[in-house]
């Protein structure tokens, strides 16, 4: 079974249609990289498969292991095993970045009813995920993003997923704005996490990232439709030609899928 | 600023009865005479007084209340739901006012400290600072306070003696058959270099129309340390205007801290005057309001003296048709050179018909000195709630932590300690109940962001 069905996906927000009919089959295992310019629609389709409610789904369906996700709040979602990386992680003051990642963990073992993991079990884990993405460990004490660079909290996001070991990992423009050592550091971090049962989404907009996490397949999204799906060298192709050649693709009636 | 005689009347009667019970030194008979005329000329406030431009009072002012009778007899099981989390707290209990020595614990006090009622202090002799910085002229109702004078709490912590257990004192009323009131006065002095916590607590036990009108003068000689915590949790339909007096010298560092949690109408005054070089002041609050919650927090900081620093940072939160006012006043005299004031007030609505007023209000007479204040008012952000639950985290639940997320700013800003852990219990207990029903019903996403109002 596919671990994720995207069928005729059809969004709107605002009125304004984003996506345009997008079909994707994910099987577990799988890297999948979304690439496309500005404005194509790469996060909307990542913010609604982790179910944010501002965008409105008008057509389509989407099944996540064997389930209807378009019904689900974006916590069951979460709970399931969908998890995003932000594109811009937020900022929460008076959170604690250790009691928010225990909180969030403990409702996720909660939904599968498992006990939930105290601080004791907790703290040596986090500790350990915290090493994998080069975290100080001060981090710990911290707010929620409050205060960390552009960097830290692009590996917050990646430490979060380390920690939540989710079934499906999208990853939302995770190298915008990241040197080269912090997109090493995230690119490991996205490395370490893969496996056989477990799929990734990769949406960005360059193809520098994937020169560290090579993808199985990428898709070129143009307009709200997947025109173009290929393997790795589709990336290599997109980079060295740009964007701009994709531009005709759009207007071809025949529309590739994957 | 006046109000009709008729108002005045119930209190006269009132003060007539009060003034013949026996056993009141004469010098504390003339200071509640000239208050209780001083009390007559102001009378009652209304809302064309700038100082109570957003808190309409004519329910006070429409209600004859009459002070307690015989004092209801309470048990110590009745009052085993506040039980402090540490045992060992040094604590006054007050029913209706009155000071009940049976459920107070004062024994084993370290020497050099203290810790009585004030009724007890009154017939001893004159107390020096009773009354001394309080301004009965333009406050009506600390003028009321002074003509009823009676009972409340003394606390005197002498040089150098650092006291590590907190000092609660307890003011429970009692169910109220007719409208009643009671005028709680404490006297806290700490002399040179002394250092202590005082909790002042207003609960009930029952219902009824009651008014509490406490001031609490609180004297901080040099270098003293000193935290307040004034806590009110009344129920309801309670009335409670409360006066912190703060008077502080030379190289003191008091911080007082607010948590309105309960109460229908609250005022609650801090006024502290940096009297001596170099004092710091911290005046922190939290308020929550919900149903037809009034709370209403006046600050009044005065800078009287050279390099002294001032904090104030009130956060509200306010649901239902609730009402939160701000008032930050801050006067800075003409001597008070290197004057370092601060002053932030930050406001959640969790719903349409919440209401929250913010003023500050910055008098300065020197020229060298360092002002600034601020005020936000604010919805739940959606970005955060929707980062919360992407995690997992159900609504409501992370609802809750945005909520406590916001009320820690206020928790952090007090010393660790069981006053502290106590503020903290209570804090999150009653942010549990507020969290529960801030659902949005249809699931919709509003913009909601933080917004400059001033």
């Amino acid at each position: 079974m596919s671990l994720l069905e995207i069928k005729n996906l059809h969004a709107s927000v605002d009125g304004h249609e984003i996506l345009k009919g997008i079909n994707l089959t994910i099987n577990p295992g799988e890297v999948h990289s979304i690439m496309g310019p500005n404005g194509s629609g790469k996060s909307t389709l990542a913010q609604v498969l982790a179910r944010r409610q501002a965008y409105n789904v008008t057509q389509g369906s989407v099944t996540f292991m064997g389930k209807d996700l378009l019904e689900m709040k974006p916590e069951d979602a979460a709970c399931e095993g969908v998890f995003m990386a932000f594109q811009y992680p937020v900022e929460i003051p008076g959170i604690g970045n250790t009691y928010f990642m225990r909180s969030a963990l403990n409702a996720i073992r909660k939904y599968h009813g498992q006990d939930e993991m105290d601080a004791m079990d907790f703290l040596p884990m986090f500790r350990e995920k915290l090493r994998l993405l080069e975290m100080d460990e001060k981090l710990l004490n911290r707010s929620v993003n409050e205060g960390f660079s552009g960097g830290e909290k692009k590996r917050n996001e990646i430490l979060q997923m380390a920690v939540l070991q989710p079934r499906l990992a999208i990853l939302d423009e995770t190298d915008s704005g990241l040197d080269i050592d912090a997109l090493r550091i995230v690119a490991n971090g996205v490395n370490a996490l893969r496996s056989p049962d477990r799929a990734m989404l990769v949406v960005t907009h360059y193809q520098r990232l994937l020169n560290y996490i090579v993808p199985d397949f990428v898709h070129v999204l143009v307009d709200g439709r997947i025109v173009r799906s290929g393997g790795p060298e589709l990336a290599l192709e997109l980079e060295e030609k740009g964007y701009s050649w994709t531009e005709g693709q759009t207007r071809q009636p025949v529309q590739a899928s994957a | 600023m006046t109000t009709a005689i008729a108002d005045l009347e119930s209190y006269l009667d009132e003060f007539t009865s009060f003034s013949k019970r026996e056993g009141a030194p004469d010098w504390l008979k003339r200071l509640r005479e000239d208050a209780f005329a001083c009390f007559c000329q102001t009378g009652l406030p209304t809302t064309h007084d700038e100082d109570w431009r957003f808190t309409n009072i004519s329910a006070i002012a429409k209600t004859d209340f009459e002070l307690p009778g015989r004092p209801t007899q309470l048990s110590a099981a009745d009052l085993s739901a506040w039980k402090f989390p540490i045992g060992a707290a040094i604590e006054l209990v007050f029913v209706d006012g009155q000071f009940v020595a049976e459920l107070s614990t004062t024994s084993s006090l370290p020497s050099g400290v203290d810790v009585s009622s004030l009724r007890e202090q009154t017939t001893k002799g004159a107390l020096e600072h009773l009354g001394r910085y309080l301004n009965i002229q333009r406050d009506a109702f600390a003028a009321l306070n002074t003509a009823f004078v009676d009972d409340g709490a003394f606390v005197h912590v002498s040089r150098e003696v650092v006291l590590d257990r907190p000092i609660r004192l307890r003011f429970i009323s009692t169910q109220a058959v007719s409208p009643r009131m009671v005028h709680p006065r404490n006297l806290l002095i700490f002399d040179q270099e002394s250092q202590a916590a005082v909790i002042e607590e207003y609960v009930s036990l029952g219902t009824g129309t009651v008014l509490s009108n406490s001031v609490t003068e609180l004297v901080a000689d040099e270098n003293a340390n000193v935290s307040h915590y004034m806590i009110e949790r009344e129920h309801l339909g309670a009335f409670n205007i409360s006066t912190l007096r703060i008077q502080q010298g030379r190289s003191s560092n008091v911080a007082s801290h607010s948590l309105l949690l309960g109460g229908g109408l609250v005022r609650n005054n801090v006024h502290p005057v940096l009297a001596g070089e170099g004092g710091e002041c911290l005046i922190n609050g939290l308020f929550v309001g919900n149903g037809r919650q009034h709370l209403d927090n006046y600050m009044y900081v005065e800078h009287a003296s050279p390099h002294c620093s001032s904090r104030q940072f009130y956060n509200g939160i306010l649901d239902g048709h609730a009402h939160g006012v701000f008032h930050g006043r801050i006067v800075v005299h003409k001597d008070a050179q290197k004057t370092d004031a601060k002053q932030t007030n930050r406001n959640l609505l969790l719903s349409d018909n919440a209401q929250i007023d913010t003023k500050p209000q910055l008098e300065i007479y020197a020229d060298d000195v360092k002002c600034t204040h601020g005020a936000t008012i604010g919805h739940i952000e959606e970005n955060a709630l929707f980062y919360l639950r992407s995690r997992g985290i159900d609504e409501i639940s992370a609802r809750r932590l945005l909520l406590m997320a916001f009320a820690n700013e206020c928790l952090d800003r007090m010393a660790t300690g069981p006053a502290r852990d106590y503020a903290e219990r209570l804090i999150h207990e009653h942010l549990l109940k507020i969290a529960d029903h801030v659902t949005t019903a249809d699931g919709s996403v509003q913009e909601r962001s933080w917004e400059e109002v001033g």
